[in-house]
């Protein structure tokens, strides 16, 4: 998508997650990406879907960089005619799913250990064949994140993760 | 209803609006809309390079507050119009562009002068349109000329597909605008502005920073009570020229790059500076760190995205500017900055804006003359570079909407055609084009477009057969290696304005200046062009180098005695 940003050094470089509602309208997505992509904020992940309105998409993203840009870069997303809100949601209490898909090398002598792996880590199985076996985890980022961890240690193939949902908690509406 | 083609509806809203005038240029993606034109009240301005219409177009806009609007074919004709866009995008101006475009089913397919000019037009516009559905075109066509003049204003473009401005449609002229996510803020929030009010109250050296937002708000007014019951003395930037009076006694002129020493040292010295529409730009800042690092800062603005973007504020009132000043007005006191106005005249007296006289012939010389003449009342463009800065400086105005100059985008072919749009606006007023050698040439085809129209506008051309600004750069700062400056091959432009059919007149002497600057604003039988040949090698001062600090400003130029060669100066770390 854009180029990432490069320097670490900064203290307040992290990464934020932010929730849009947007007009439903082809070119849409390429507007918000170049605002990204002009400061030199790398978007890690972006979700797109349909909300319960046809003519409003909301959109997650979770991109990396620092503070100030990112207040430069909300600032001009929600600048754009066809965005109704832009917010960074990073670190409030809102429920953030994510769901990701394994596929762990598992020959025949180690597939009992990934299938007991899967179990302990409440992962559904997918797809279990000759040389490999797919895993499914829904849950938070983080949880997402350690199981990626133990699941290296058996070998990963192939990994993919959908990005992160937010949904705001009880009666309030997610903006 | 009666059914009518969308093209005919498209005319039919540009003349709802009240637009006079489109400029543009035809190609076949374009042929409906331009025939929809033929029976039309709305006058097409044929120009002769589709740049040349959105800089009249803009011209046009910038000299009357009201949307300039342009008409081009898809493709090139199109992409044509990017620099002009880009133009009006970075000086907030209000433009309507309509482009033809290829037919739907062809889109996407590389078919001939197909381009995607509504994704190319992202970056630099308020927003665009490609238009699907011919039923859409009434609405779209009312939300582009809504968004182009509400809020912070920009240009709105629209790709208008062959088969789609050929369709007939049922119009609704009056249906509803969707734009659930614009948002156009007002009067401020009443607590910043207490807020604000307190500074101000508190202050004794303040400063008052005039954009031009406050040009677009009509806040001359507003700025004036405001800087009279206070006594505050007030800055303008390059494009708030015009909206405080720029010959009233609290004026210190232009600040910034090249602004006055006056104006410059007040802003380094003062306690509180509050910008009245204006960016805080890097023209203007320099090095941010070192820009008024103890002076409370206050901003105005409509757009909440240029807060904090740059410089950090103390306080920053969300609206627009006339309101927002307005409701200032009724509880600021008035200040005690008897001591604060003494220092600054003893500035202006100290440090004025000179110009080396006698020798070869100066540009400042022929500006301050044609300020003499005219009084700040002549619509004034120009071009990019020195004879832009040389303008600011030297030709003042008291009114707002007569000084018309490319800022934000720094545009080199700008002001010719500017010109051509302003004197469209003011068919009676007088329009003068101050432009250089090198940025007349880019889009001097126009002269076609001013003399079959027979408009009056004086084309000054600063002349000194480089560009200017880069050499004094390539001079200052880089051991005088000039690099791609030199304007050898330059026309005769008296005999290039006289193959148009236009009076041509050449100036290069200082003794004939007075006389023949008379002449050519006596002179209304169409365009008339003015040869300035000027002194090579002059340079622009003051200067406060790109990205240094005020405390860097280079206020005239280093005194060198004869057989030594003038001090290199550090190459500055800011862009141009």
């Amino acid at each position: 998508m854009s180029t990432a940003a490069g320097s670490n050094g900064n203290s307040s470089y992290r990464k934020h997650t932010i929730s849009l509602m947007v007009n439903n309208k082809p070119g849409v997505l390429i507007r918000i990406a170049l605002v990204f992509a002009r400061r030199g904020y790398n978007i890690d992940s972006l979700v797109v879907s349909p909300s319960k309105d046809p003519n409003f998409s909301v959109m997650n993203i979770v991109a990396s960089g620092d503070e100030k840009t990112l207040d430069q870069i909300l600032k001009q997303l929600n600048k754009l005619v066809d965005v109704i809100h832009a917010s960074d949601r990073t670190g409030e209490d809102i429920i953030q799913r994510e769901l990701a898909l394994f596929k762990l090398h598992s020959e025949a002598d180690r597939r009992s250990d990934v299938l007991q792996l899967a179990h302990a880590m409440d992962c559904d199985i997918v797809e279990v064949s000759e040389h490999a076996t797919i895993l499914q985890m829904t849950g938070d980022s983080e949880r997402l994140d350690s199981a990626h961890k133990v699941f290296e240690q058996y070998g990963i193939e192939e990994m993919i993760r959908t990005g992160k949902v937010l949904m705001a908690r009880g009666q309030e509406i997610t903006t | 209803m009666t059914k009518k083609f969308a093209a005919e509806v498209i005319v039919d809203i540009i003349q709802q609006q009240g637009v006079e005038y489109i400029f543009g240029y035809p190609g076949g993606a374009a042929i409906p809309i331009f025939d929809a034109l033929v029976d039309s009240p709305v006058k097409l301005i044929l120009t002769r390079h589709e740049q040349g219409a959105v800089h009249m177009a803009d011209g046009f806009a910038r000299a009357t507050g009201k949307p300039g609007v342009v008409l081009v074919t898809s493709g090139p004709g199109a992409t044509n119009t990017i620099t002009g866009i880009l133009t009006a995008q970075m000086d907030s101006v209000p433009m309507v562009v309509i482009c033809g475009q290829q037919t739907t089913w062809n889109l996407g397919l590389d078919a001939f002068q197909e381009a995607d000019v509504s994704g190319i037009s992202f970056p630099v516009v308020k927003h665009s349109y490609l238009i699907k559905n011919a039923q859409d075109v009434p609405r779209i066509m009312r939300e582009a000329f809504h968004l182009s003049q509400t809020g912070r204003p920009g240009p709105v473009l629209i790709d208008v597909p062959k088969d789609v401005a050929s369709a007939m449609i049922e119009p609704d002229y009056d249906g509803e605008l969707h734009l659930p996510g614009y948002k156009v803020p007002t009067d401020g929030d009443p607590s910043d502005i207490e807020q604000a009010a307190q500074m101000l109250n508190a202050a004794r050296r303040p400063l008052l920073l005039v954009g031009h937002g406050a040009v677009i708000s009509g806040a001359e007014k507003a700025v004036t009570i405001l800087a009279e019951k206070m006594q505050i003395p007030v800055v303008n930037t390059l494009l708030g020229k015009g909206c405080f009076p720029e010959t009233h006694p609290l004026s210190l002129g232009m600040l910034g790059m090249h602004g006055t020493a006056y104006a410059n040292m007040a802003v380094k010295d003062c306690d509180l500076i509050m910008s009245i529409g204006s960016r805080w730009d890097d023209r203007i800042v320099g090095k941010i760190d070192s820009f008024c690092p103890d002076a409370v800062k206050i901003h105005i603005d409509i757009d909440p995205a240029e807060f904090n973007k740059t410089v950090q504020m103390d306080c920053t009132i969300l609206g627009d500017a006339r309101r927002v000043v307005e409701s200032l007005n009724a509880i600021v006191k008035r200040g005690d900055t008897k001591e604060w106005l003494k220092q600054a005249e003893k500035w202006r007296r100290q440090y004025p804006l000179k110009y080396k006289k006698g020798g070869k012939l100066k540009a400042e010389h022929v500006l301050e003359e044609i300020q003499n003449q005219t009084m700040g009342r002549a619509f004034v463009t120009t071009d990019v570079g020195q004879h832009q800065m040389w303008a600011a400086q030297y030709l003042l105005t008291d009114h707002r909407f007569h000084w018309i100059t490319s800022g934000g985008a720094g545009t080199m072919g700008f002001g010719f055609p500017a010109a051509i749009g302003a004197q469209f606006a003011h068919p009676e007023a007088t329009v003068i084009a101050i432009v250089g050698d090198g940025g007349f040439q880019m889009t001097q085809a126009e002269l076609s477009t001013a003399v079959i129209n027979r408009l009056p506008i004086k084309i000054v051309v600063i002349n000194n057969k480089y560009l200017g600004m880069v050499r004094q750069w390539q001079a200052l700062f880089y051991d005088n290696r000039l690099s791609g400056v030199d304007m050898e091959g330059n026309p005769n432009f008296v005999k290039l304005a006289e193959a148009y059919g236009i009076k041509g007149i050449r100036i290069k002497r200082s003794a004939d200046v007075k006389r023949l600057i008379q002449a050519a604003l006596e002179y209304n039988d169409g365009p008339c062009l003015i040869d300035v040949e000027v002194e090579k090698e002059d340079n622009v001062y003051p200067m406060i180098p790109s990205g240094a600090s005020y405390e860097q400003m280079i206020i005239e130029a280093p005194k060198v005695k004869p057989g030594m060669t003038a001090p290199k100066l550090e190459k500055p770390v800011g862009s141009t």
